[in-house]
């Protein structure tokens, strides 16, 4: 195994799955040997270090790779969730960005950098070998996030 | 700077997309807020707010209608996963007031009494997204026509007897089946013969799938219910009255979790069917009459 995604779904179901089987552990050895992980939408959670109020009320075990506090659900239900044109900062053209009942990261630490914001929230962002995006790249066909993934 | 203008909220791509990531998961049917707290803990992707229970709804008799939105609501603050509430087929104002009201997707479900003889909720309308219900492949293309973003299969709910919901699911495969290496031809015969629009008559061929996620339900109640309808290609399943209908919820529902994360393998679906107490109690369709069922709602 080279390379991880940890892709959208419910994170609360997805968080508790990871710790009843060994997976968990697995995530968190190849992380810390450097090797690429990219978390999309409830992969962005998991990788957090800090979740806000409703990590909390679902009991939440995040992975805690990446120095970055997020929150849930942060643009509202699902009847607000939407499609937009994003820029970020690895692209040269905007980037179809969908985001579902979408987090966003509402802190990050010294060595994390913010690759892209949407209504002035983080929704994009790497710390070294680690890639999160608050978006699902998995539900569009232009391939070039993915693509600057396997460029890490 | 944030173009406003370009931000679009309900597109087909979103609503398909939350369907999209309940896949490989177990949503449980659920009337208060302390038993959506058990759903979450167990590990269901999502849970769908009812005032009763299929199994009670077939008991009552009576007309069954969209639940009140206060319950709606008290379960929606109780947990964190998504709740999606049901409307009467054809009731575009019970699927607006659940849209109103926050619930995450609607389901346009002949477990309630439909309010419309001919015709469903345009669906392509709504920002929430819908499920709906099928018998086999034309009628999960009519559905997916007015804008449903995820299919169900049926089944026979609230009677805990899984064979139903077998039968559409075959209906539904083999048919997507019998499409491969069909001409344009062949396929507007088909699209003709199961009452349903060409252009997804010809998508699902060359897809070998439907275009949204579909689930099974209707019957399911155990772990190897479960794993039995992953296992014939369903992407989830709902369980309705199949878990708090039985003698141990908790253990019952964090088993059918297991299940379908483990369809495939029979040596842990042996493990996490051992001692789980006994489950709701069914009811042999065979003796059921034609217009006791209520797969038959829905056109």
């Amino acid at each position: 195994m080279d390379k991880i995604i940890i892709p959208g779904g419910e994170s609360t179901t997805l968080c508790r799955l990871l710790n009843e089987t060994s997976i968990s552990k697995e995530i968190k050895k190849a992380g810390k040997q450097g090797k690429p992980i990219f978390g999309t939408c409830a992969g962005l959670i998991t990788l957090a270090k800090k979740g806000g109020k409703k990590v909390d009320k679902a009991n939440q075990k995040l992975l805690g790779l990446m120095d970055i506090s997020v929150d849930r659900n942060a643009f509202g239900r699902q009847k607000k969730s939407f499609e937009t044109n994003l820029d970020l900062s690895f692209l040269k053209k905007p980037f179809p960005g969908v985001f579902i009942r979408a987090p966003v990261i509402t802190d990050v630490g010294k060595n994390v950098s913010i690759l892209g914001k949407h209504q002035n929230k983080i929704i994009a962002c790497q710390q070294h070998n680690l890639l999160a995006t608050a978006f699902h790249p998995e539900l569009v066909e232009d391939n070039r996030v993915y693509d600057y993934f396997l460029s890490i | 700077m944030v173009d406003f203008d370009n931000l679009k909220n309900g597109t087909e791509l979103v609503k398909r997309g939350f369907a999209q990531m309940q896949k490989g998961g177990v949503i449980l049917d659920v009337t208060t807020p302390e038993e959506a707290k058990i759903a979450e803990e167990v590990g269901a992707v999502a849970v769908m707010a009812l005032e009763k229970v299929p199994a009670d709804i077939r008991d009552k008799g009576n007309v069954a209608r969209m639940a009140d939105p206060a319950v709606v609501e008290e379960i929606m603050d109780a947990v964190t996963i998504p709740v999606m509430a049901k409307c009467r087929i054809g009731h575009t104002m019970e699927a607006r007031i659940l849209e109103s009201v926050g619930a995450d997707m609607v389901d346009e479900s002949e477990v309630l009494t439909p309010a419309d003889p001919q015709y469903h909720v345009e669906k392509e309308k709504f920002d929430v997204p819908f499920v709906c219900g099928c018998r086999d492949l034309g009628e999960a293309l009519r559905r997916i026509d007015e804008g449903a973003a995820m299919i169900r299969t049926k089944g026979e709910a609230g009677t805990g007897n899984v064979m139903e919901a077998v039968r559409h699911m075959r209906a539904v495969m083999g048919k997507i089946r019998e499409l491969k290496g069909k001409s344009n031809e062949e396929l507007k015969n088909v699209s003709r013969e199961i009452e349903a629009p060409y252009y997804l008559v010809k998508e699902v061929a060359k897809l070998q799938r439907l275009p949204v996620v579909n689930f099974a339900a209707g019957g399911i109640a155990g772990p190897a219910d479960a794993a039995l309808m992953m296992n014939m290609g369903a992407d989830g399943v709902f369980v309705g009255s199949g878990v708090f209908k039985s003698e141990n919820p908790e253990e019952r529902g964090r088993a059918i979790v297991e299940a379908v994360n483990s369809y495939a393998k029979p040596d842990i679906l042996s493990e996490i069917s051992k001692n789980l107490g006994k489950p709701m109690s069914g009811i042999d369709i065979e003796e059921m009459d034609e217009d006791e069922k209520l797969q038959n709602r829905g056109w």
